[in-house]
């Protein structure tokens, strides 16, 4: 078995794994890469640069490549077309044992056969290490994901939080230049979800790896990533920040799968400096910032985050109303929706529509808030609105 | 409390079952060969003494009991015949059970890593001979092993030999019909054990650096252990006693332990010392039982 490809230096500090070459130059280049299943194209053209050190989520409904992308960076499908880079050289055709990657699976396929020390010994073993050094690292890797005592017990004897940490522990411990993690929350409950997402990105940050988590759970991704990429139909629809990906969608289908959000269909009718006025069927003339790539004229969409949207029971004061066109809404709450930090409500516009807002409970008491059918203003300004194809 | 009433009854009959079974047909059968192997053979039908006659009173059942001895068992020891047909019993059945193991667990996991609906075809592949009679098959493959026989003619045609090899009544017809007969034995325990392991296991394997063979010894085998060890034991069993496969395919200098029975029984018309035999047999065969059964129970205690 001789290995032409790099391996995990499994001696090399985590905190000086700067393995990969010259500065600015990604760690893993994906270059049109495709795959197709019989007559299905699982993942259709797909080019991605990752930095070191980088927090990557790819994101997107179930079936829309991002798993069967993940398994060909790990090297258990072959892409049909197209590059894997991986520090400058090409992987796609390397087998999985011959990849400094490591992956954490869905759920954690841990070796029911061998203890938490021996399933994480594993992979040092496979590398050669010697037995000091294996014992080292294994209680190292033991400490970091906290299983202290736990060493001799079984897969079966332990906790879904458990496992996923022994699962964790075991990708980790040969240090590798990527770590790929097949939605690895998933199966744990909310809480431990979220405590557990909490850890995973300061790992990432103390050990200076790069991670690239595969998940369908958007608010997963926007809490860990620092950069997500959208999956669709086996093509990569948009690659942004969180915050980017939230407040500027570049697809009204990307809008709808990341978060809430209303939407309105109309037509620009003219333009007024950096303002567009745009007719819509449902909530009558919207006047919206002009977005960053100009549009011509046709059909569009506006779309609103529900906690863009403010409620009030009389409209906005005018002292707002300098500069800003605002834009009201007539409507009287059609649905109440309780969530405790926030209430959603439903309101139904005069204009025909439905608008949904989402206010903060910033008060104990519910002095603020509004019933059933009592008439409302629903207001946002112009740079909220974000307009999108239709 | 009506409705417990109704199904206590069979939920109790349904765990006394298995005992009822193994009393009925295992141990009073075991009782009366038992009882045979210490009788001495006699000229009579049945064929030894004493017989039990529990009419003839107590007296006469206890001078019954005082006539068993155990000269037959001591025969076994002393006559060279049995040791070495217990010696050869069980050496072919370690070499059949190991060549079994050997052909059956690569087709096993060809099986259980076929397509879903393709593994049902295979799998009626490999039971499909059962539905002609095991003694017609071994007629069989008399036929296509004698000197004119099918192999040798395929041989002769393709010039891979110059003269009829001989195969009937040779060793080797013998363990072809051996492991012909139970492969499917073999097969099933351990297609069961390897289409139940998930195939991600050995993704991870590799994944963490294991070659393609060590992804097998470290993590495929480990976990089809429980499907060896009933494969193994499902033909090693039966093996060890097999009568007519090296009857009809074997040579007739060495026999099996089964031919010497089947010869003490219905040949020389000795029931007390085959009974005598057969329960050594028994015995030596209850060692791998019991071995298999501690390892389970080991596998059980560490969660498995």
């Amino acid at each position: 078995m001789t290995d032409e490809l790099p391996r995990t230096d499994v001696a090399a500090d985590a905190a000086g794994a700067d393995t990969h070459p010259a500065a600015g130059q990604p760690l893993l280049r994906i270059e049109g890469v495709a795959k197709t299943f019989g007559m299905f194209r699982a993942v259709d053209g797909v080019s991605l640069d990752i930095k070191a050190g980088e927090f990557f989520a790819l994101l997107g409904p179930s079936g829309c490549g991002k798993t069967t992308l993940l398994r060909m960076l790990a090297g258990f499908e072959a892409p049909d077309e197209g590059r894997i880079l991986l520090g400058g050289e090409d992987i796609a055709q390397a087998l999985p044992h011959q990849r400094p990657i490591n992956m954490m699976f869905q759920n954690y396929a841990l070796f029911p056969h061998l203890s938490v020390r021996d399933n994480i010994a594993f992979g040092l073993k496979r590398a050669g290490m010697a037995r000091a050094d294996i014992a080292t690292r294994v209680s190292e890797m033991v400490a970091l994901v906290k299983l202290e005592g736990l060493e001799k017990r079984k897969p079966d004897q332990l906790s879904g939080g458990q496992r996923q940490r022994v699962a964790l522990a075991r990708a980790l411990a040969r240090r590798p230049q990527l770590l790929l993690l097949d939605e690895p929350l998933a199966a744990l409950d909310k809480k431990l979800r979220e405590d557990t997402q909490g850890e995973l990105m300061e790992l990432q940050r103390r050990l200076g790896m790069t991670f690239i988590i595969v998940t369908h759970d958007q608010e997963e991704a926007m809490t860990m990533a620092s950069r997500i990429g959208v999956m669709k139909a086996g093509q990569l629809v948009q690659v942004a920040s969180p915050r980017e990906l939230y407040e500027a969608p570049r697809s009204r289908w990307i809008a709808e799968f990341v978060g809430d959000i209303n939407l309105f269909e109309g037509e620009s009718r003219l333009r007024d400096g950096h303002r567009l006025v745009i007719g819509t069927r449902d909530a009558g003339t919207l006047v919206v910032a002009e977005p960053r790539e100009p549009v011509g004229a046709g059909k569009f969409a506006v779309a609103i985050r529900p906690e863009k949207v403010k409620l009030s029971r009389r409209g906005p004061v005018s002292e707002a109303g300098h500069e800003t066109a605002l834009n009201r809404l007539d409507g009287v709450i059609a649905d109440i929706c309780y969530l405790g930090g926030t209430t959603t409500y439903r309101v139904k516009l005069d204009t025909g529509g439905m608008m949904q807002a989402s206010v903060a409970n910033s008060a104990r008491l519910d002095v603020d808030a509004y019933s059933l059918n009592q008439h409302v203003v629903a207001w946002f300004t112009p740079d909220d609105c974000v307009v999108l194809p239709s | 409390m009506s409705g417990r009433r109704i199904f206590a009854r069979p939920a109790r009959f349904a765990a006394i079952a298995p005992y009822l079974w193994m009393v009925l047909f295992f141990l009073v059968p075991f009782a009366f060969v038992l009882k045979i192997s210490l009788s001495q053979t006699a000229i009579a039908q049945p064929p030894y003494e004493p017989v039990f006659d529990l009419t003839a009173g107590w007296e006469a059942l206890k001078a019954a009991f005082g006539a068993l001895s155990l000269d037959n068992f001591r025969l076994l020891g002393s006559d060279d015949i049995y040791v070495f047909a217990y010696v050869r019993s069980l050496t072919v059945a370690v070499t059949a059970t190991a060549l079994l193991l050997v052909i059956g667990y690569p087709i096993a996991y060809g099986m259980a890593r076929l397509p879903r609906r393709w593994q049902a075809v295979a799998m009626v592949l490999v039971i499909v001979p059962f539905w002609t009679s095991f003694l017609i098959r071994i007629y069989a493959w008399i036929n296509i092993l004698q000197h004119d026989g099918l192999l040798n003619q395929t041989l002769l045609a393709l010039h891979l030999v110059s003269q009829p090899v001989v195969w009937l009544s040779t060793d080797t017809a013998m363990y072809i019909g051996i492991v012909y007969s139970y492969l499917p034995f073999m097969i099933l325990p351990l297609y069961a054990t390897l289409a139940k392991m998930e195939p991600v296991l050995e993704e991870a394997a590799s994944d963490l650096g294991a070659p393609p063979w060590q992804v097998f010894w470290l993590v495929t085998f480990p976990l089809s252990l429980p499907g060896v060890g009933a494969g193994v034991l499902l033909c090693f069993i039966p093996i060890v006693g097999e009568f007519v496969i090296p009857d009809l395919l074997a040579g007739s200098n060495a026999l099996m332990i089964g031919q010497t029975l089947w010869l003490e029984f219905f040949t020389n018309k000795d029931w007390p010392v085959a009974s005598a035999a057969a329960i050594v047999l028994l015995v030596v065969l209850l060692v791998p039982l019991l071995l298999y059964e501690r390892l389970q129970k080991r596998q059980l205690e560490q969660g498995r």
